[in-house]
């Protein structure tokens, strides 16, 4: 069973990027057990102060999270052409300690929607941006969501080819971590 | 020039003094040269009198820079990715001792798992009896990769726009190589 946690950066009830999250783990196969992590609100402005043991609740769980999943799907909306502050902020919590973070080498994939016409590609960007400055394992693959509000209705995704995409993704991503897994249990 | 072998290493198979011996690998970088090393490494040498081969290793989990996150970021799949690829290797079958103590080595070097030939130059030392019932001879060898031929492509832009690390990479290996002596 692979684990796979998914994250969205945004923090609004309705939010695309979380539906296409729940999108993604009712696309993803029997082997994939998805958790959607649900605390990206809680987690505290970064400040080097307060990253001592032990660390704020919100953050010690977050990063436990990504410490226990096998891999992590992110989703992104956009904001003035680059990832959402408290996205961030969060990873720039987890990627500390530099050199032992949980995200480093940790499989990571990147989708996003936007209600705008380039589904958020620009925050996608950004993102494995970061992604790879911390470490993580980061695939090379996009999935941009334009228009997101004609896609989604009560929250459930309606576009089959979007939902098509989705699911490529998280057996891509699957994929990677079953061969990390694979790798360790070998040495 | 297979003749001159056996003149500067005596047939055998040498195992390397891995104390005594360094990997290191130099790349410009901003406005000077950074240098870095490898902890564990290791070698084979085998003289049968019509050629030599020369097998070595190096860990990349031991690669030494002084400053953790570096050595994290250097290990990580920007670089050298460790995980994945935990060993860099370097094979040749065909190593010309010649008898002017110059080497000249074609061989396959394995960085990330990519494989490429190349050609590695040097010196070798004349063989002496060590001071425990050994013979010894040093290899001093050298050579130029670009690293995005192995997949190693980060880089970031100075203000100007070029690039802050060079492409190519010198890889010197400072190798000594012991023997049983014959009468040990």
């Amino acid at each position: 069973m692979t684990r796979i946690l998914g994250i969205s950066g945004s923090l609004r009830r309705d939010s695309h990027n979380t539906s296409l999250l729940r999108a993604a783990a009712e696309a993803a196969g029997p082997e994939v057990e998805f958790e959607l992590y649900d605390g990206l609100k809680e987690i505290p402005p970064y400040d080097e102060d307060d990253d001592v043991h032990p660390r704020p609740a919100s953050v010690a769980r977050l990063n436990e999270a990504i410490a226990e999943a096998d891999a992590v799907l992110f989703s992104t909306p956009e904001y003035n052409s680059s990832i959402p502050g408290q996205l961030k902020n969060a990873i720039d919590w987890i990627s500390r300690p530099f050199a032992t973070n949980v995200l480093r080498n940790k499989p990571v994939a990147v989708v996003g929607a936007s209600t705008g016409g380039f589904g958020a590609v620009w925050a996608q960007a950004e993102l494995r941006k970061v992604l790879t400055a911390v470490g993580a394992r980061v695939l090379d693959l996009e999935l941009p969501v334009p228009h997101a509000h004609t896609r989604f209705e009560d929250g459930g995704l309606t576009d089959e080819e979007i939902r098509a995409r989705l699911a490529e993704a998280i057996e891509a991503l699957a994929d990677e971590a079953r061969q990390r897994e694979g790798l360790r249990a070998a040495v | 020039m297979n003749s001159t072998i056996l003149t500067i290493a005596p047939a055998g198979t040498w195992s390397l003094d891995s104390v005594h011996s360094r990997v290191d690998f130099e790349v410009s970088y901003l406005a000077g040269t950074f240098k870095g090393h490898f902890n564990e490494i290791g070698a084979k040498l085998t003289v049968d009198g019509e050629h030599a081969t020369l097998e070595g290793t190096t860990k990349v989990a031991s690669v030494d820079v002084n400053e953790e996150n570096l050595s994290a970021h250097l290990q990580g799949p920007d670089f050298f990715d460790a995980e994945r690829y935990p060993e860099l290797r370097f094979s040749a079958e065909d190593v010309r001792l010649d008898g002017d103590g110059q080497v000249s080595v074609d061989g396959e070097l394995t960085i990330k798992g990519v494989t490429k030939p190349v050609t590695v130059t040097g010196t070798v030392t004349a063989p002496i009896a060590d001071p425990y019932g050994n013979e010894r001879i040093g290899l001093n060898l050298t050579t130029k990769i670009d690293r995005t031929d192995f997949g190693i492509n980060w880089n970031n832009p100075l203000p100007s726009g070029e690039p802050s690390l060079a492409n190519d990479v010198t890889i010197l290996a400072e190798l000594q190589f012991v023997k049983p002596g014959e009468e040990s």
